[in-house]
């Protein structure tokens, strides 16, 4: 994969077969390692996340190539509608947003601590059947910064991964920050022995988050990470007053409909732009109880039975109880 | 560095959270710099997400080698604002730049040295979201020039400002200046009705403002055609001078221009 932090201009890659061999080489730290071809063999992480994750039926990723589309909103929507659904249905969000999670202020958590245990760190509870991590419960405060370069982000990602005691989880959905870089790029690689369900696409409907997010499906082709489909948010906003719908982010190319068209993928759903539910997001409530007669619960609703269709039903019990819609 | 020693004054655009305006609020403030008569360079550090070139409708746009380093992009037929962004280099503008941290550090550092800026009156740095690898580059290479400052964008909501908290202290620890907070998204007024909803809520900037003791500079509304002005090539103070945001980045410029006491060369 790729070299270390404090590597030569013209390393030739730690995975590459004349790692630490080859004249660029001399002088690197990190060139009797290489040498020694310890390098290349898989990394020890991958095997402690499949562990960990084994009583995890169903690992989704959200991502987005774009900042502020929703994507924090959207995880929390999805994991609280699926718990919803069924309270002996146990589901996880992990926030592997090191520099900006929201996690803990979108679920209503902020200044909770996670515990240590003989079994790893407790995730934060939610509600009894919702539990979070984020990287906002070992910070002292919201003002404090994680001013981290890429491979101690990696190692804070592992660790989430491997080292959370979730118990047994039918979902863990893993919220992501914008990009597609070094916290990508990890959760790539150690989910990749887990059988990760695939990746939700979050986008609003305007050309320039369209452009950044085509670029993350392209990483997810690359990566080889199955795309379960695309959500479009903030599509349009109702006046409170007149009821008009405006385009805020106007669809200059015609949104995500039809990008999803041009790349062959699903649209798994358009959520409308409701000012209560980025409030009560805001606020750490939850939006879906808070307001049921927003047009976003019964949008969210139908992407949630979309999403659950399309899931892979390989492992046995996946997807019964799918029909009890509460709300 | 020789290659920004032409450079008079340096102005980072950060916002702890993504999507909140960074490049919007970078392409404006560059135009309605150039157009009060400064030379300007627009450089997009946004590696995995370059935003700039679509947004000043420059993309498909090449960078050309010269004897000195990288001829930036000109935005203008008088080359009084260049720019310089990876969306240039790339062969098609779906292509993923799945770079980890020392490769994004390598190009961040060749933006700063080898790209012929020329003699221009501020370079503006527009930024990802976050406090990492680009930012941390960009903040240990300007170590020894005349940086101005830094410009906070944030959105009014608390997810919003909660980053930018962050991004304070990572200004802070790293001695960078801050300019002011710009509240951005502040209010939709209805086209039909007129009426004003506070959709992503307000006074969020301000108050973070107030809280850590950096200047307000201003409430930008949420104006789809802002937007439009950027494609136009223009600032909205040309396009719309009456509008609420043609008044913000009026005073923004005049502030800037006065903090860093620059008179304006008029174009020749």
């Amino acid at each position: 994969m790729e070299p270390p932090s404090d590597a030569p201009e013209h390393c030739p890659g730690t995975q590459s077969e004349s790692a630490g061999k080859v004249s660029a080489c001399q002088g690197c730290p990190n060139q009797s390692i290489c040498s020694s071809g310890a390098t290349r063999a898989p990394d020890p992480g991958v095997h402690l996340v499949r562990n960990r994750l084994s009583s995890v039926k169903h690992k989704i990723l959200v991502l987005s190539g774009k900042g502020g589309v929703g994507k924090s909103t959207f995880t929390s929507l999805l994991a609280r509608a699926l718990a919803a659904q069924d309270t002996e249905r146990n589901v996880g969000v992990l926030d592997i947003d090191v520099c900006g999670p929201s996690q803990p202020r979108v679920m209503g958590v902020v200044g909770e601590q996670v515990h240590m245990s003989g079994s790893g760190w407790s995730p934060v509870y939610v509600d009894e059947n919702i539990a979070v991590m984020s990287i906002g419960f070992l910070l002292k405060g919201p003002e404090e910064a994680v001013i981290w370069r890429g491979p101690k982000k990696n190692q804070m990602i592992r660790q989430f991964l491997s080292d959370v005691d979730w118990g047994e989880l039918e979902y863990l959905i893993i919220d992501t920050p914008p990009g597609t870089s070094d916290e990508h790029l990890a959760a790539a690689t150690y989910l990749q022995g887990v059988n990760l369900d695939g990746a939700i696409v979050v986008t609003t409907p305007q050309e320039v988050a369209l452009l950044d997010v085509r670029k993350e499906i392209d990483f997810c082709r690359k990566m080889k990470i199955p795309i379960l489909g695309v959500v479009e948010n903030m599509t349009a906003f109702v006046c409170p007053k007149c009821h008009t719908p405006s385009n805020i982010f106007p669809p200059n190319t015609g949104g995500a409909a039809k990008m999803a068209e041009e790349k062959s993928i699903r649209l798994l759903g358009r959520l409308p732009l409701d000012p209560r539910v980025a409030r009560s997001c805001d606020e750490g409530l939850n939006p879906l109880t808070e307001f049921p007669d927003s047009p976003v619960v019964g949008a969210m609703e139908a992407v949630v039975r979309d999403l659950i269709a399309s899931l892979p039903s390989s492992d046995a019990g996946a997807g019964d109880g799918d029909s009890m819609d509460t709300s | 560095m020789s290659m920004l020693s032409g450079v008079k004054h340096i102005i980072l655009v950060l916002s702890g959270k993504g999507g909140v305006g960074k490049s919007t609020v970078s392409t404006q403030l560059a135009l309605a710099m150039k157009e009060a008569g400064f030379k300007v360079g627009l450089l997009d550090v946004d590696l995995c997400g370059p935003s700039v070139p679509y947004l000043l409708q420059l993309e498909g746009k090449d960078v050309h080698q010269c004897p000195e380093g990288w001829v930036p992009v000109y935005a203008d037929p008088d080359q009084r604002l260049a720019v310089m962004s990876i969306g240039f280099l790339l062969k098609d503008r779906d292509d993923s730049v799945v770079w980890r941290g020392p490769k994004k550090n390598a190009i961040i550092k060749q933006f700063l040295s080898d790209v012929y800026w020329q003699d221009i009156d501020f370079l503006i740095i527009d930024t990802p979201p976050g406090t990492s690898d680009e930012h941390i580059t960009v903040m240990e290479n300007l170590k020894d020039l005349p940086c101005d400052g830094a410009l906070l964008v944030t959105t009014s909501q608390a997810v919003s400002v909660e980053d930018c908290m962050k991004e304070l202290s990572f200004c802070k620890k790293a001695n960078i200046p801050v300019l002011g907070v710009l509240e951005n998204l502040s209010g939709f007024v209805c086209p039909v009705c007129s009426e004003c909803t506070n959709i992503f809520s307000s006074g969020g900037g301000k108050s973070l403002a107030d809280l850590t003791n950096v200047p307000f500079l201003g409430r930008l509304p949420i104006d789809p055609s802002l937007g439009e002005c950027g494609e136009k090539g223009k600032s909205c103070i040309s396009v719309n001078p009456n509008s609420p945001a043609a008044k913000v980045f009026q005073d923004l410029v005049q502030t800037i221009s006065e903090k860093s006491k620059v008179s304006s060369v008029p174009a020749q």
